[in-house]
């Protein structure tokens, strides 16, 4: 075992491209993406058949059958059987986490090489029984007689029968996450011109990385797709401008379907391993995962906004890592809204804010916009929960390997349940 | 893949009273290659003109194989395989002595079997009079192609004075079921440096291939008819095709990698991935290719272009990396795959042709290349006949029925037999065979 902390290396990804809901991949599982991702990385690293110390990944909405999800997923993949998996969940945090749980087992010596993922499907949505029907039932599981177990059935009513569907929404506010957000955007009076422009640039970069063979190493083709269903390579500001505001109300209402991210099917997994174990299999790594931190913040009494952890934990590394926010090349701030990166950028540039919420002396100040999300984020790409970490972590590693050795770059991924994950790349 | 629907009706037992009976095509299912049995089963017959120096070389040859070899027709009892050494001959009064070796032995020949006549290249002849000789040698291979019967092919194997040794690795793929789809054919053997693989079961251990077009079809059957004999394969093919492709290169434990082989550095990449990848490449096949069908008349600059770019013009490119200082190593093989449309011609097929004729000059041209003979790197092609695969299901029926019939063997080929002779060009041991053609195509009447 080592006995200092190793550079823990990534070797690149792969992922499915991703469907919108209910599209190409209606009847496809979780598993079913994940598997078929894992094969696709399989494929491109030439990994059939070869034993890897770990596989980490996980979903957002996930069926309680799926229990072993990331093990199962495994086992049906052409690696070797003898790969260990374990499943996580962090909301839209997962993937980047689980990035961040390997290259910490791969710094500390405890495996030589992993592979961090996260899949996850709005289409096969598990549905649960009616909660009064679930109850129902059990009671009627619980009685000991015949007699008792009828009578226990005839507190059914058919009403019990309405399934129950999960739900944007945060359990405790019993808001959905656009009406936090839409809150948090007119608190920092984030325009609608201004969101406009960041979902019409993510549209146009990812086409034109598309276009440029950027994605031929990046993605795998699955059930008939083979670029994301969502992304609109001809959208522009003034084709957004007309679509309706679908979270706020009245003036303050600049949210619509074109700038905030839909419901998508899809998976993701980045191939990480120790520089021995990457030189051994003649595999050069792109960049390295030089560190992560999570944050979480107290949106449940108001105090701040759902989305805004992120905007918390930056600082923290940065801090840690002894950088200023304007150290970086890249900069990839996931669009879960587009009004999420602006309030995340604002927030930053706020001498206030920095102060009381941060505890800064100085604000962290702007980021050169061209730096930011190069080559798309999720609006244009979709957002499958959990596959966005890994769907960030492998470009953004190819990207800082074609800028080249030491260029770094910074990653920030607001969860559900007021939390953030970031982390900081640095190409190889 | 489209079902040979005849093919398969013909084998029942109404199928083959009706064939009988009205005089049809009566295909065998050919005998196919496995690394795990003998080369040929039964008795073959070595004989030849005068001193015959290479039916010695071949007779101990095949005996150090274990395999029953005779120098004379058995009164009784069938044969499998005829090899005719015709090296020797001046005239073509001596014609004779290949009438006399193999005419006797038709009769009883098992099915499957084969007749492999040597000779000398007609260009090296002393007098005209060999030369006419020794050119009738192609004219008769063919005939008893064609006068076989039960999968029975029929080959030529021209060894250039000197080079005799070089001949072991296509007596063995002839002999075998590589050449199950190959009849009719022209071999050239000349100079170069075979290397005898150390198990004749995984001749290409330990090589590095990469084939293009590999995730179907006969791209996918020759990236895992590589994989068999040995060599790890870097399977490429367009990324929208992604998925089949990663399929492929995981049953053999290769690598996937999605490029457009029309890419300005499509070459380069190729070359850069199997050398940090696998550390080297040794073999390189050139197998993706598109039809874009119509009568020339009607062909716009866009079909013309396209089908002349994936098909031709992206391997005039790619070779730039592929030939170049840090491509293929010394001694590697490059194969190119053509088709019987570049050599025949074919009615809406004027691009496609064009591209396949220009595939076998290139393939004569580098083959010949004397900067790539020095470096001992081999380069020769297949071309195709009629192949059971997606490009060929696309044939309206009729036409296909046609298609698949019209040759000696009277069924379509299968992917693995056009991957089974790319196999044998990319050996080692077949270091003496550069600048062919060799037609996969059970000698097809197109283009004859
Ligand atoms: N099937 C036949 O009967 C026949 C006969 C003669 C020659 N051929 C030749 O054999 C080769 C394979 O044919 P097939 O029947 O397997 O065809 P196919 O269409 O089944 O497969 C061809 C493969 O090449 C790939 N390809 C096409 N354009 C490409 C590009 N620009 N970059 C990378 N990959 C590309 C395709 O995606 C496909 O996977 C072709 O060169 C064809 O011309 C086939």
């Amino acid at each position: 075992m080592a006995t200092t902390p190793r550079r823990a290396a990534i070797l690149g990804g792969n992922r499915i491209p991703f469907a919108r809901q209910n599209g190409a991949y209606a009847k496809a599982s979780n598993q079913d993406l994940l598997t078929a991702t894992l094969d696709g990385l399989a494929a491109r690293f030439g990994l059939a058949g070869t034993h890897l110390d770990e596989v980490v990944a996980g979903a957002v909405l996930k069926h309680s059958r799926d229990f072993n999800l990331t093990r199962e997923s495994v086992l049906g993949s052409a690696l070797s059987p003898t790969t260990p998996a374990y499943d996580i969940q962090q909301a839209c945090g997962t993937g980047l986490e689980a990035a961040i749980l390997v290259t910490n087992k791969i710094a500390l010596g405890q495996v030589d090489s992993g592979i961090a993922g996260g899949v996850d499907s709005s289409s096969d949505a598990p549905i649960a029984l009616n909660e009064d029907f679930r109850q129902t039932l059990l009671a009627a599981n619980r009685a000991k007689t015949t007699g008792q177990k009828a009578k226990a059935l005839t507190r059914f009513r058919p009403q019990q029968l309405l399934p129950s569907i999960p739900q944007n929404t945060e359990p405790r506010t019993g808001l959905s996450m656009g009406e936090h957000m839409a809150i948090t955007a007119a608190t920092w009076g984030i325009t609608r011109e201004a969101q406009d422009e960041l979902a019409a640039a993510s549209h146009q970069n990812l086409a034109a990385a598309y276009d440029r063979g950027f994605m031929d190493d990046l993605l795998t083709p699955y059930l008939g797709l083979t670029r994301d269903a969502n992304l609109r390579a001809d959208s522009t500001v003034e084709k957004l401008a007309k679509l309706k505001p679908v979270f706020g109300r009245g003036e303050g209402a600049t949210m619509t379907a074109g700038n905030s991210t839909p419901l998508t099917d899809g998976a993701s997994a980045v191939l990480l391993s120790s520089e021995e174990w990457a030189s051994e299999h003649g595999l050069p790594p792109l960049a390295y995962f030089v560190d992560g931190q999570t944050a979480a913040v107290d949106y449940v009494s108001g105090e701040e906004g759902l989305l805004m952890a992120p905007a918390y934990a930056v600082p923290r590394l940065l801090a840690r890592q002894g950088l200023s926010l304007q150290d970086f090349d890249y900069y990839e701030i996931h669009e879960a809204f587009a009004a999420t990166v602006l309030v995340t950028l604002k927030a930053w540039e706020d001498a206030e804010f920095c102060k009381s919420r941060l505890g800064l002396d100085a604000p962290l100040g702007s980021i050169d916009r061209s730096k930011l999300n190069v080559n798309g984020s999720s609006l244009a790409a979709g957002h499958p929960f959990a596959a966005t970490g890994g769907r960030i972590v492998a470009s953004l590693a190819k990207m800082l390997h074609e800028k080249g050795t030491g260029s770094r770059g910074l990653i920030s991924i607001c969860a559900a349940g007021g939390q953030g994950v970031v982390a900081i790349l640095e190409g190889a | 893949m489209a079902s040979d629907f005849y093919g398969d009706f013909v084998r029942t037992g109404l199928g083959k009273k009706v064939v009988s009976s009205v005089g049809l095509p009566s295909p065998v299912r050919l005998r196919r290659y496995s690394p795990t049995a003998p080369l040929i089963e039964g008795t073959v017959l070595v004989a030849g003109h005068g001193d015959a120096p290479l039916a010695a070389h071949i007779a101990s040859m095949l005996k150090s194989l274990h395999l029953e070899v005779v120098d004379e027709a058995p009164v009784s009892g069938s044969l499998s395989a005829v090899i005719a050494d015709l090296s020797t001959i001046e005239h073509p009064e001596d014609l004779e002595s290949l009438r006399a070796i193999v005419a006797p032995t038709l009769k009883s020949l098992r099915s499957n079997a084969r007749v492999v006549i040597i000779g000398r290249p007609p260009e090296a002849a002393t007098s005209p009079a060999q030369r006419a000789a020794l050119r009738a040698l192609e004219g008769i291979t063919r005939s008893i192609g064609k006068e076989l019967r039960r999968g029975g092919t029929a080959n030529l194997v021209l060894v250039a004075e000197g080079d005799d040794t070089n001949v072991d690795a296509t007596v063995r793929y002839l002999l075998s079921g590589r050449s199950a789809y190959v009849s009719g054919q022209v071999i050239v053997v000349g100079e170069g440096s075979p290397v005898e693989p150390g198990d004749w079961a995984r001749p290409l251990a330990g090589k590095v291939a990469v084939v293009t077009g590999a995730a179907r079809g006969i791209g996918a059957a020759i990236a895992e008819v590589l994989a068999r004999d040995g060599a790890t394969v870097v399977a490429v093919d367009i990324p929208a095709a992604g998925d089949a492709l990663a399929k492929v290169a995981n049953a053999i434990g290769g690598t996937a990698l999605q490029l457009d082989v029309t890419a300005p550095d499509a070459g380069q990449r190729i070359v850069d991935h199997a050398n940090t990848r696998h550390g080297g490449l040794d073999i390189a096949v050139h197998n993706a290719g598109i039809t874009r069908d119509k009568l020339l008349a009607n062909t716009d600059e866009t079909r013309w272009r396209s089908v002349l770019d994936v098909n031709l013009m992206s391997i005039l490119r790619m070779n730039e990396a592929i030939l170049g200082p840090g491509g293929l190593r010394d001694g590697g093989h490059l194969v190119l795959v053509a088709s019987i449309a570049g050599i025949a011609g074919n009615r809406g097929q004027s691009n496609y042709a064009a591209s396949k004729a220009g595939v076998v000059g290139l393939t004569q041209a580098l083959g010949s290349d004397p900067e790539l003979r020095r470096r001992g790197i081999t380069v020769n092609a297949v071309a195709p006949g009629f192949i059971e695969t997606e490009m060929t299901a696309k044939i309206p029926l009729g036409t296909r029925e046609v298609g698949r019939r019209l040759n000696s063997l009277q069924q379509g080929g299968l992917p693995v037999d056009v991957a089974e002779t790319i196999a044998w060009f990319s050996q080692d041991a077949n270091a003496g065979v550069s600048g062919n053609v060799v037609r996969v195509c059970g000698q097809s009447l197109l283009g004859a």
